[in-house]
């Protein structure tokens, strides 16, 4: 487990380079996909949201986090789709009409790809419509919604209306730095969260409840 | 303006900024996701028209809807050749409707990018894309340089940094964004208040503070805190609270006088220019100006 807890700290720290060394070595040692992913992988970025949640860390050193993660996780994939680690859903992201932030949104797609969902990442400036017809034509059971500002986040409103006007049964989520559990609660979406970490748990939830 | 800008504030003098422009805006028919400064060229008398409510209002420094109006913010729109027009056109809509019955702020937000190592953005390319932006805005009039909403203190920096090689001898303000937490304020990128006076008033801020991001309350908790750090005046911007959405409309929830309320916690921190961002209009401005003209008024 020495090697896993490696990859866990050096991803903490936000060294990309080292992660993709130590995860190769892993692989190549005969450790399995799911255990590098797992225990080495997904352990760090978990104590980096929990940080973050906690406010000790910021955006900077979670950019590194992630860019690290993604480093492993490139080097893991292919190995996963090959193997026995079925995909536990699949879920549409995106950022609202108006908006261009993805900073938060490609930190939760590499989350949720990293615990095993398969992601429809539209992009920044989508609207209700693309979401809702991706959803339903990609089969997926949950729309993910971004927005940083305050002047695009009632754009959400629009994709929640539109995904209960039919008979689809779509789950929404909602995150953005001005966003709160108020706002998606008067908005009718199914769950908020603060960050990324969260946001995971929150899919899972939906889903695996459903 | 006889008495320039710097010497009124040195004078110990408090200043009514304007409200929220991009709300303004809004409330005129654009949209999210237009180019709010396209309009600088397309319909300028827009822009003459907010600034005239806001000076009627009693505000001493008006704004330039040049927020996003450096050409990295620009090129999202293919706009970004048009960089020194756009805002040299907005310098000039503010200058006919204040006709000098108020100060011209030269608005500068942030690019949105993410500077290296943590994003893919060149910092000298921004600091060129600021170079232009405000060149334009000095050499079209304006009064002051406002850097505002800043939630990078290195992008902050590097803004504050191309006025003083792009608008020599124009006053530099330098506002940021911070997140209230229970370890106290940071912005996005964790910097604090403390680091940001360090840092934007060696770069050469003559004027430091925050805007946006919070509602008047957590503004005077915050302009406590800049009290304490800072060498130099304070500018405080407070959004109309944090929007709700009520029915599918945004709503900012404080009024002007609960608002105005809290004016003279601002005075009695010695906060020099107090206006509104986000979700303020004419009514919170009128407001804060009589807040502030009650100072003024030698007790008797």
């Amino acid at each position: 487990m020495d090697h896993l807890n490696d990859i866990s700290e050096t991803l903490q720290r936000g060294d990309h380079l080292r992660v993709a060394e130590l995860t190769r070595k892993a692989i190549d040692d005969g450790t399995a996909a799911t255990e590098i992913l797992d225990h080495g992988l997904l352990a760090g970025m978990d104590v980096v949201g929990r940080r973050f949640g906690a406010h000790e860390i910021f955006l900077p050193e979670v950019l590194l986090a992630a860019r690290a993660m993604k480093a492993g996780m490139d080097l893991v994939k292919p190995l996963l789709v090959s193997g026995d680690s079925p995909s536990r859903g699949k879920v549409v992201l995106g950022t609202v009409k108006g908006d261009v932030h993805d900073i938060g949104k490609n930190l939760v797609g590499i989350m949720l790809e990293g615990a095993g969902f398969e992601v429809v990442d539209l992009g920044t400036g989508i609207d209700a419509h693309t979401f809702v017809d991706t959803a339903v034509a990609e089969g997926a059971r949950l729309i993910g919604l971004s927005a940083l500002l305050t002047t695009t986040m009632s754009n959400m409103r629009e994709v929640v209306d539109l995904a209960r006007s039919g008979e689809h049964d779509l789950k929404i989520i909602v995150g953005g730095a001005p966003l709160t559990q108020d706002f998606a609660d008067a908005i009718g979406a199914d769950g908020y969260s603060y960050d990324a970490a969260g946001a995971v748990e929150l899919v899972k939830r939906l889903l695996e409840a459903a | 303006m006889t008495v320039p800008f710097l010497d009124r504030v040195a004078a110990g003098e408090a200043l009514c900024g304007d409200g929220a422009w991009g709300t303004q805006l809004m409330a005129r028919g654009l949209e999210p996701g237009d180019c709010f400064e396209a309009i600088n060229l397309e319909r300028p008398a827009v822009l003459a028209d907010i600034a005239a409510r806001y000076v009627e209002a009693g505000a001493e420094l008006i704004t330039t809807n040049t927020f996003g109006a450096s050409p990295l913010n620009l090129a999202g729109h293919g706009l970004d050749e048009r960089t020194e027009e756009i805002n040299r056109a907005a310098v000039a809509a503010v200058a006919r409707a204040v006709a000098g019955r108020a100060f011209i702020s030269g608005s500068v937000g942030p690019t949105g990018r993410i500077l290296t190592p943590y994003g893919d953005t060149d910092p000298a390319e921004v600091r060129r894309g600021f170079v232009r932006q405000i060149g334009a805005l000095a050499e079209a009039g304006a009064d002051v340089i406002c850097i505002e909403t800043m939630m990078d203190l290195e992008e902050a920096r590097l803004a504050v940094v191309a006025a003083k090689e792009a608008a020599a001898g124009v006053p530099v303000v330098a506002t940021m964004t911070f997140n209230p937490t229970p370890r106290g304020f940071f912005t996005t990128m964790g910097n604090t208040v403390e680091q940001a006076c360090a840092v934007l008033v060696d770069a050469g801020a003559d004027l430091v503070g925050s805007n946006c991001g919070n509602g008047i309350k957590a503004m005077v908790e915050l302009a406590a805190s800049f009290a304490e750090h800072a060498p130099v005046p304070l500018v405080i911007q407070a959004n109309a609270g944090l929007p709700e959405d009520r029915e599918g409309v945004l709503h900012y929830p404080e009024s002007p006088e609960f608002m105005a309320e809290r004016i003279p916690s601002l005075l009695d921190l010695g906060v020099a220019v107090i206006g509104g961002c986000c979700g303020t209009g004419p009514d919170h401005i009128r407001a804060f100006r009589a807040a502030i003209d009650q100072r003024r008024v030698p007790a008797s």
